[in-house]
């Protein structure tokens, strides 16, 4: 993909990923993980040597299609039940911080 | 001065009518109370695994095949990953390389004209939970979180608020017609994301696009879509840059906001979601599938006129609604006047559908039984004041119109001798109007005809009641 190839010419910005992935990382945590990722890239420029022409891209790893579920309903689970990880329930919804579009 | 062309683009959320969840058996039904519908899978609880629901994949095909896309015969499920909290798995299962349904097409007609408005693609994803706003806090209601979704991208080839919402409409029959969801804006079933442009005329380059997310009704895309080209084309001549950007539509106060997303949240980092197996679509399935589609509303509209013979605005009226068409074809099986048929359906099945808010599906009149009434009165056996009633009496759950005129004695009486010994009377009982007829009043005439119908109790063949009358009073004077 676009953002892939563009990722892995440039080398892996592992700040802007870090945000991305609200990831809260030390100075020292992010040169490691910046040495780390330049390897894994590095790997998959090994893989873009070979001529791959005429080769479609896997899925999945498994070779099984077409996994379907008919469409009937089952019993949900007791609100109880739901709400009792909620760090913090009201209304029987659960509480986040004020959402501001 | 410089005219100005918008340029506008569609994504339509439409929720499919499946009975459970894309990924999960938790039941899809509108209104429960918050947070009954869920369980570990639509609560993104980890380890938990999502299992496709064929239905859904059914469905959106359908919708495809309706639209004239071309179905992926390979097809597959990615993640869309964002940070939001009516997702709390992180990343929403969606289609991202691998749509199931490419191409086709909407005929958007406008006044005389017809425009195809070409589609990208339809693929299938999971909706979100809902948010409830309060003053200091959200809350969320997991009970829409992984109903299944199909989104429908527009190419931009609508140009006007307009034309947008004639698409709209005719996207939202055709989806109905194939019966692959509701369409209930107030359940939130159709909701929109529009791209908007303009640029000068002369230009051919597109001008920077906007994206307005997450309108639920026809009236707000209209709206949001004025209101959005008139800003853009005045900050155009103002030389101000537009900066691409999501903008909210604030209904109350009819104008568009930037909404506080950060730019670098556009970037979902989607990969094949490794908890699903692709879904690969054999030619026999779409076949079978297809041979269940139902003709498209303008095809059916066309086919009512030349085959029954019916005004266009009639045919339009019947075809407008899927189970509408199938009841007036029905009848008309029956009785093969069809013109009279379509009549009784616009004004009068219809009248009681609205009165009652039922679909026709609840109307307790069956096609046969309207067609026998139809019948009945378009041979002159029943008068049509006397088919009023009997409609009546049938909506009540009187029976076949054939048993309740036999029962009530409600036969017209079309015969001379009988009608003319009530003309006669009624001539002789009441001087003053058949004074006044012949002294050039018409209205004396309309009283006598009254008359004769009421002594026959409605039985009366009208035509040949006022027939006999003119005949019988002479020429009024002038």
């Amino acid at each position: 993909m676009t953002q892939g190839k563009k990722q892995c010419g440039q080398g892996v910005d592992v700040k802007y990923v870090a945000n991305l992935a609200r990831m809260d990382l030390s100075g020292d945590e992010a040169d490691a993980f910046q040495r780390q990722l330049a390897r894994v890239v590095e790997y998959f420029r090994e893989l873009q040597e070979l001529d791959l022409t005429g080769v479609e891209p896997m899925a999945h790893a498994a070779v099984i299609e077409n996994v379907f579920r008919a469409d009937v309903p089952r019993e949900s689970l007791p609100r109880d039940e739901v709400l009792r990880n909620a760090p913090q329930a009201n209304a029987d919804l659960f509480v986040v911080p004020k959402i501001v579009e | 001065m410089t005219k100005y062309k918008a340029t506008i683009g569609l994504e339509v959320h439409v929720q499919l009518k499946t009975r459970t969840k894309m990924f999960c058996g938790c039941s899809t039904s509108f209104g429960a109370p918050p947070n009954t519908q869920v369980c570990p899978v639509c609560l993104g609880y980890p380890g938990s695994l999502p299992v496709m629901n064929g239905e859904a994949i059914r469905l959106t095909v359908m919708a495809g095949l309706m639209l004239g896309c071309r179905v992926n015969p390979f097809s597959k499920f990615d993640r869309k990953n964002y940070f939001y909290p009516d997702m709390p798995k992180n990343y929403q299962i969606s289609q991202y390389d691998k749509p199931l349904c490419l191409g086709g097409g909407v005929d958007v007609e406008m006044g005389e004209q017809t425009r195809r408005i070409g589609l990208t693609r339809i693929h299938l994803e999971e909706d979100v939970a809902k948010n409830l706003h309060m003053a200091t806090w959200s809350g969320i209601d997991f009970n829409r979180a992984g109903v299944p979704l199909m989104e429908i991208v527009s190419e931009p080839e609508l140009s006007t608020p307009d034309e947008a919402m004639a698409y709209l409409q005719t996207l939202r029959q055709i989806l109905v017609y194939a019966g692959v969801s509701e369409c209930n804006m107030e359940e939130g079933n159709l909701r929109c994301d529009v791209n908007v442009s303009v640029r000068p005329e002369e230009q051919s380059a597109l001008g920077t696009k906007i994206e307005i997310k997450n309108l639920n009704t026809f009236k707000g895309v209209h709206g949001a879509l004025v209101y959005e080209i008139a800003r853009q084309i005045a900050a155009v001549q103002a030389g101000e840059p537009i900066r691409q950007e999501t903008r909210r539509w604030d209904s109350e106060m009819e104008e568009t906001f930037p909404m506080r997303t950060k730019e670098e949240a556009h970037d979902y980092r989607y990969f094949p979601e490794p908890d699903l197996m692709p879904v690969s679509l054999p030619a026999r399935w779409v076949r079978q599938w297809e041979s269940e589609l139902p003709e498209l509303p303008a095809t059916r509209r066309d086919r009512f006129i030349t085959q029954y013979g019916i005004p266009e605005y009639d045919a339009k009226v019947l075809s407008a609604d899927r189970a509408i068409g199938e009841y007036f074809e029905a009848a008309v099986r029956v009785s093969r006047h069809a013109k009279a048929i379509s009549n009784w359906v616009m004004t009068d099945v219809l009248r009681v559908l609205a009165e009652r808010a039922v679909s026709i599906e609840k109307f307790p009149i069956a096609a046969a039984e309207l067609a026998e009434l139809v019948e009945l009165a378009e041979t002159r056996q029943i008068n049509s004041n006397t088919a009023r009633t009997v409609f009546e009496v049938m909506l009540g759950g009187g029976g076949k119109a054939s048993d309740i005129v036999r029962e009530r004695g409600l036969t017209q009486v079309s015969d001379a001798g009988a009608i003319e010994v009530i003309v006669r009377q009624a001539i002789e009982s009441n001087p003053k109007s058949v004074e006044d007829y012949r002294n050039g009043k018409e209205a004396a005439m309309k009283f006598l005809i009254g008359q004769v119908m009421r002594a026959s109790k409605g039985k009366a063949n009208p035509q040949m009641a006022s027939e006999l009358l003119g005949r019988m009073l002479g020429p009024p004077s002038s």
